[in-house]
């Protein structure tokens, strides 16, 4: 099996690559678009919720079933699968981040108003740090959401680990299946530690 | 003396209530005073100093703050120029007591020289030690402490007014006389106006140079705790006195005729 995998190294390792470039791109992405819907949409508790409502619908349909919708529209490819995995990573994203902003104390929220602390000063200096855990969880979670469904997306070439466990599945060719598994797992499980180091480092800054 | 605030026919309803919270208020109220502002929940009280930093804004009528018309101000600069202190303390617990109190000074960008030296005063004005206390967060200090440095957040860039409401409502009866006499003595040497806001008759009468009646969204009384005590002006105020008031000493010193 080590074998196999030395044998095929540069067509893992491109896999491998093209994976984490789509997951990278689609994260920064998916949080621009988030933090711009978030901040348009915060001031309005009804909007809100029905953004959220809607995107939680989008993330209920099958990847599949989206990518064979959109060929018609996009093409095939890795811009395709991007503009997917954005969409779905909307509903974990604004979620999470307006739960985290709604969730500040309403108090603090009044002794800033009072204070003269105007709308962007409020966002920066008290909400965001203060939601900083429950976004950084919805990040989180979109990573791994985009690393998994990332690999259906090789159904519309847009190439990355999927197209390796496609293979796999096609010629029962077990090595690949077992190889792509285990080095999704390993992107996710990289991005996991990454992130929480990055979240403990940040949270220390503000400990109590 | 110049007026530090001034209601002209104030008028404030909410939507869905029945009756308004301010009902035609006309209130001058001198540079300097501690008015403690004294009725029962829903009288209208906190409604009417929300007014003066426009958290809310009238129906009609209008409201000066040393003679210049309020609406015409953008209310985050009124804001940055009046102190507010509310029950629920709300210092920020992800920032050391040095940044909550340096807050609006960094807004308005003092230089780091000017908002140290400040910082540093104002601590040791509640008798907090500056080096012990200013790199702790909110959550190590204890709730009288605490809000302590919300009053003195309040003050840090010297407003001409402070608004308090009900500041002290949810400290325990020991700590809360200290505070009373702390605030006592800061109104004194600092010669700010104080809005105080509170339900609890002897409070009012031992913190206010000038205490304020309301009842149903109206002024029922406004003067000197001598004067109310002795000239209630209505049954309602008298009762209230009756009921709540345990003795002479509940006047501050040298407030008598």
């Amino acid at each position: 099996m080590i074998a196999y995998f030395i044998k095929y190294s540069d067509k893992f390792y491109n896999a491998f690559w093209e994976h984490i470039q789509i997951v990278v791109m689609t994260l920064l992405i998916s949080i621009i678009f988030a933090s711009i819907i978030t901040i348009l949409i915060l001031p309005y508790k009804k909007v809100t919720n029905i953004v959220i409502q809607l995107f939680g619908a989008v993330y209920s349909i099958p990847s599949l079933a989206i990518f064979a919708l959109l060929i018609p529209v996009l093409g095939l490819g890795r811009s395709t699968a991007i503009s997917v995995l954005v969409v779905y990573n909307q509903f974990l994203l604004i979620r999470n981040i307006t739960a985290g902003i709604n969730g500040v104390d309403a108090s603090l929220i009044e002794a800033a108003v009072g204070m003269g602390m105007d709308r962007w000063q409020i966002l920066y200096k008290i909400q965001i740090p203060l939601a900083f855990p429950l976004i950084m969880a919805g990040i989180r979670l979109a990573v791994i959401s985009t690393i998994g469904i990332a690999t259906i997306a090789a159904t519309i070439n847009a190439g990355g680990l999927g197209s390796i466990l496609f293979e796999g599945l096609r010629t029962v060719n077990v090595y690949k299946i077992i190889w792509g598994t285990i080095l999704c797992a390993l992107i996710a499980f990289i991005a996991d530690i990454g992130l929480k180091t990055l979240e403990k480092l940040a949270v220390k800054k503000v400990e109590i | 003396m110049k007026a530090a605030v001034e209601f002209q026919n104030v008028v404030k309803q909410f939507p869905g209530a029945g009756y308004p919270s301010l009902d035609h208020i006309n209130l001058k109220i001198e540079e300097g005073e501690l008015v403690t502002v004294l009725g029962t929940s829903g009288c209208g009280k906190t409604t009417l100093i929300k007014m003066i930093n426009r958290i809310y804004e009238p129906d009609q009528g209008k409201i000066f703050l040393s003679g210049v018309d309020i609406e015409k101000l953008n209310p985050i600069k009124l804001r940055q120029g009046i102190g507010y202190v509310i029950q629920q303390i709300g210092l920020f617990p992800h920032m050391t007591i040095y940044n909550n109190i340096a807050t609006v000074p960094k807004i308005l960008k003092w230089d780091k020289k000017k908002i140290d030296e400040r910082v540093t005063e104002l601590l040791e004005l509640v008798n907090l030690d500056p080096e012990e206390f200013k790199n702790r967060y909110p959550a190590q200090l204890s709730g009288g402490q605490q809000q302590r440095v919300g009053l003195i957040r309040a003050m840090a860039a010297n407003p001409s007014v402070m608004l308090l409401d009900e500041p002290f409502g949810a400290i325990d009866a020991i700590n809360r006389e200290k505070l009373q006499d702390e605030l006592i003595k800061i109104h004194e040497q600092s010669n700010k106006t104080f809005i105080f806001v509170t339900h609890d008759i002897n409070e009012a009468f031992k913190l206010g140079t000038k205490v304020l009646f309301m009842d149903k969204g109206k002024v029922i009384q406004y003067d000197t705790p001598e004067e109310i005590r002795k000239h209630p002006e209505t049954e309602f105020v008298d009762s209230l006195i009756r009921s709540g008031l345990s003795g002479q000493n509940y006047v501050r010193e040298g407030e008598g005729i």
